[in-house]
């Protein structure tokens, strides 16, 4: 209570100028008017200035006839489509090679991670050099790897490596069989999700009865039988439906199947490697933090190795993981902009395109600065989720 | 109670006035007032060390902003000073009062906390940055007074702009604004060149970071209507092609047999548009390999990532010396587009753009002539009228200081690069290893289309 009489009661001696409180609003408002001020002069000085060199401006360009293709497009894209279009295609394979990127990261970091704090030596070391080697290499430079020095001296189109399941690996990418899916396919996709729904509820319940009887019940083996078996079921019922297209040899490239181009290939495993590097140390971490008293403890209790990882202290790494993994989630998303030096479509390169077509500079470079922002908003929206469900609850 | 006896010993070391001297660091005071002084202090001793190092930011050619580096590291200090100072329940000694009414005091204090923080922010930011300096319109004032002509070209297009093996920029493009330089100042050196992207020029243009854009640019209309740019000529009628490699492609001797082709092709231009069109209107299915840069273009191609290139021939004749083996290489004979490239400058200064297309009317002009950059100094003395008046020895001539030069322009021009034969031969034609015969740019007497508007 004595801190809040001080900071209350302290008398306002001499003149009203001498105030702090008094100065204190004084100089806020002025760095708000100075704020304001500034902003409309940069706002007013752009506009006088477009004005003043005939640029054209406003959003109205968006909706013109872009005129160029697109290498990779998730999404049905022609010239003809518009300009928008054209940047909601970026987005698209902005978000894809993103996604891709953080799970592959994750999984990689977190194996990395745990092994640097294995009991066998080798592999200790090999996931420290891994570590050393590509948190210090520029992201750039990883991706140029992967481009120039893996992907760009494998053989021609006509020599591809002919790998299993009619897939072929060359320079220009990785084609496998795309599957073609017949009448009645629905009843499979169908059976699938009533798999997922029935493992999740199966869980539940076993979760439930442990709680209250104590026995266990092998959750995982019913859930790889609900989730696969389901859906084979229904393949076998609805007359086996599914039927595969295998890439051809023609003139040029390799026609048929999916191809997965050599610049998302390269983009996505450089981003994945590289970020990896980051989430291992995050993950160690996390790891490190949870005392020792912990798996001591559990150990006295009983639990096996496993369990004691799994159960005691994992959730607690996560709460010390979590924070920073978002930060490295958002890297990733970002550096996926990096996608430019090898000419994957991603935002950055698509909107540039538009930028350059158009010449409507700064309303390209507003898009771009938006939707990183909304983006990046909303991978931390996310985590912040996930870290508010995983932070401890006191009881 | 810790925090009540620093706040008491602030308020003391107040009322003696010795804030700046306050010790130690915990016990300082944090109003606003007491934050600036100490702030002016810092940036004294700051800008005493440090160069006043500005990170320039343009705002389209007539003002430009400064952010100046010193009152964001000041900023920086202060606020890692801030955040040393204990209490406002940060480091958890409010707490310890563990009493429900103090939580709403923690919450006031932590907004007010914040307030300061936001407003030091938003100073650092405003207050030590914006200075606001105004730049004239006026391009060719500008240029004399900085002395040299600031000249947008390509990263490295044989024949068109193209550092040698000393690192000057070569080729017609580059010339170009060697004949301007030589125009303004008498003297064709005094131009410094910016390598720009195909994305890049335009907005380097608009924004003034250079006088001319002379970068084998493709003049259409939506560039000089929306984009605020005028092109001052064609310095060379170009058409796009494509190249492909014979020996891995055999039987490919036509451009429509190359349905299900990857193409590379460079990021934003024309050419990536003429590209779809050719494909569409031929209802064949290509495959577009897109970079930002003609390196990485030339660098995936020459790698094997696509079958076909395809620029402006012109282009495709300079890239295939640099591959690996030129000799594999075949450019096929369609000529999908018409790609007329010429120098650039912005819309809004018609002395400026008079200049410069008046310098490239002259590289015209003296080769109908036969004015060369050999014979330019007899020809002054020549009987025939339009010669003396082109070289501005016709009696009270006043077409060069109309034009805002010196009378004796046309002379300087042909004396730095020569007349535009000479620049053409020397660049692209028979003067280099590109061979390019003269072609549709042929003089018009000749059955080309470079036509000189009279110079009188």
């Amino acid at each position: 209570m004595a801190s809040q009489e001080i900071l209350r009661e302290e008398p306002s001696r001499g003149s009203f100028i001498n105030d702090p409180k008094v100065r204190g609003i004084f100089f806020q408002a002025v760095v708000v008017i100075v704020l304001v001020a500034s902003v409309w002069w940069i706002v007013q000085n752009t506009i006088d200035n477009l004005t003043r060199l005939n640029i054209a401006s406003g959003f109205g360009f968006l909706r013109g006839r872009a005129g160029f293709d697109i290498s990779d497009s998730a999404i049905a894209y022609s010239s003809d489509s518009t300009y928008s279009r054209a940047i909601l295609v970026g987005f698209i394979n902005t978000l894809i090679v993103a996604g891709a990127g953080i799970v592959t990261a994750t999984l990689i970091g977190f194996i990395l991670g745990i092994g640097r704090l294995s009991r066998n030596w080798l592999i200790r070391k090999i996931c420290m050099v891994y570590v050393e080697v590509f948190r210090n290499i520029p992201p750039l430079l990883v991706i140029f790897f992967w481009y120039s020095g893996v992907l760009a001296v494998l053989p021609a189109p006509r020599d591809s490596y002919n790998l299993p399941f009619g897939s072929f690996l060359n320079q220009r990418g990785f084609y496998f069989p795309r599957a073609v899916w017949g009448d009645g396919s629905w009843l499979i996709f169908v059976a699938l999700l009533l798999g997922i729904a029935m493992a999740w509820f199966v869980a539940r319940k076993a979760r439930q009865r442990q709680m209250a009887t104590g026995q266990q019940f092998p959750v995982f083996w019913t859930s790889a039988a609900l989730i696969v078996g389901l859906p084979l079921l229904a393949y076998a019922l609805s007359g086996f439906p599914l039927s595969f297209d295998f890439p051809q040899q023609s003139t040029f490239n390799l026609v048929g199947g999916f191809q997965v181009k050599p610049e998302f290939l390269s983009l996505y495993l450089a981003l994945s490697f590289y970020t990896a590097a980051f989430i291992a140390e995050i993950v160690r971490a996390g790891i490190m933090g949870v005392s020792k008293g912990q798996t001591e403890a559990a150990g006295a209790l009983g639990l096996r190795p496993g369990s004691i990882l799994r159960l005691v202290v994992v959730p607690q790494a996560m709460r010390i993981v979590i924070p920073p993994l978002t930060s490295q989630y958002l890297n990733l998303t970002k550096n996926s902009s990096l996608a430019i030096a090898i000419g994957y479509p991603d935002l950055t390169a698509t909107t540039g395109t538009v930028l350059n077509q158009t010449g409507q500079a700064i309303e390209c470079v507003l898009i771009m600065m938006v939707v990183y922002l909304v983006l990046s908003l909303l991978t931390s929206a996310v985590m912040n989720v996930v870290n508010a469900r995983m932070a401890l609850v006191e009881r | 109670m810790p925090i009540h006896s620093m706040r008491k010993s602030v308020t003391l070391r107040k009322s003696e006035g010795r804030i700046l001297q306050a010790r130690p660091r915990s016990a300082l005071d944090r109003t606003l007032p007491a934050l600036f002084a100490l702030l002016t202090n810092f940036q004294a001793r700051l800008s005493a060390i440090q160069a006043f190092a500005a990170i320039g930011f343009q705002t389209l050619s007539v003002s430009v902003i400064f952010l100046d580096l010193t009152g964001i590291i000041a900023f920086d200090a202060v606020r890692e000073w801030e955040a040393g100072v204990p209490g406002m329940g940060r480091n958890g000694k409010l707490r310890s009062h563990g009493k429900k009414s103090q939580v709403r005091l923690k919450k006031t204090e932590k907004g007010l906390w914040v307030m300061k923080h936001i407003a030091i922010g938003i100073l650092g930011a405003a207050a030590f940055g914006l200075m606001a300096s105004a730049a004239s319109a006026a391009t060719l004032d500008d240029v004399k007074a900085k002395g040299f002509i600031q000249c947008g070209v390509s990263t490295g297009l044989a024949g068109f702009s193209a550092p040698d093996d000393k690192g000057d920029w070569q080729g017609i493009d580059a010339d170009f604004c060697r004949a301007v330089a030589a125009a303004v100042f008498g003297d064709g050196t005094k131009v410094k060149f910016t390598p720009l992207s195909a994305k890049e020029r335009f907005t380097a243009l608009q924004s003034g970071e250079v006088d001319i854009l002379s970068r084998n640019t493709t003049w259409t209309i939506n560039r000089d209507t929306a984009l605020g740019l005028n092109f001052a000529g064609v310095t060379y009628y170009d058409g796009q092609g494509f190249m492909i490699n014979a020996k891995k492609l055999p039987g490919v001797n036509s451009a429509l047999q190359l349905s299900g082709a990857a193409v590379c092709v460079q990021s934003g231009t024309t050419t990536e548009l003429n590209l779809a069109d050719y494909f569409k209107s031929n209802k064949m299915e290509y495959n577009p390999v897109v970079f930002e840069k003609l390196d990485e273009v030339n660098a995936a191609y020459d790698a094997g990532r696509c079958d076909v290139y395809t620029t402006d021939q012109s282009g495709l004749y300079g890239i295939r010396l640099t591959l690996g083996s030129p000799a594999d290489h075949v450019v096929l004979p369609e000529i999908i587009s018409k790609e007329p490239l010429g120098p650039v400058v912005r819309q809004g200064d018609d002395q400026w753009f008079h200049i410069v297309r008046w310098t490239y009317y002259a590289l015209l002009q003296t080769e109908e002539l036969g004015i060369t950059k050999a014979n330019v100094d007899e020809m002054k003395a020549s009987d025939n009228p339009e010669i003396k008046r082109v070289l501005g020895e016709e009696a009270d001539t006043k077409i060069g200081t109309d034009l805002g030069v010196s009378n004796d322009w046309v002379v300087n021009i042909v004396k730095a690069v020569g007349n535009y034969g000479e620049m053409f031969e020397r660049n692209v034609g028979s003067g280099s290893p590109l061979k390019i015969a003269r072609g549709i740019n042929a003089q018009w007497t000749k059955g080309g289309l470079q036509y000189a508007m009279p110079i009188r």
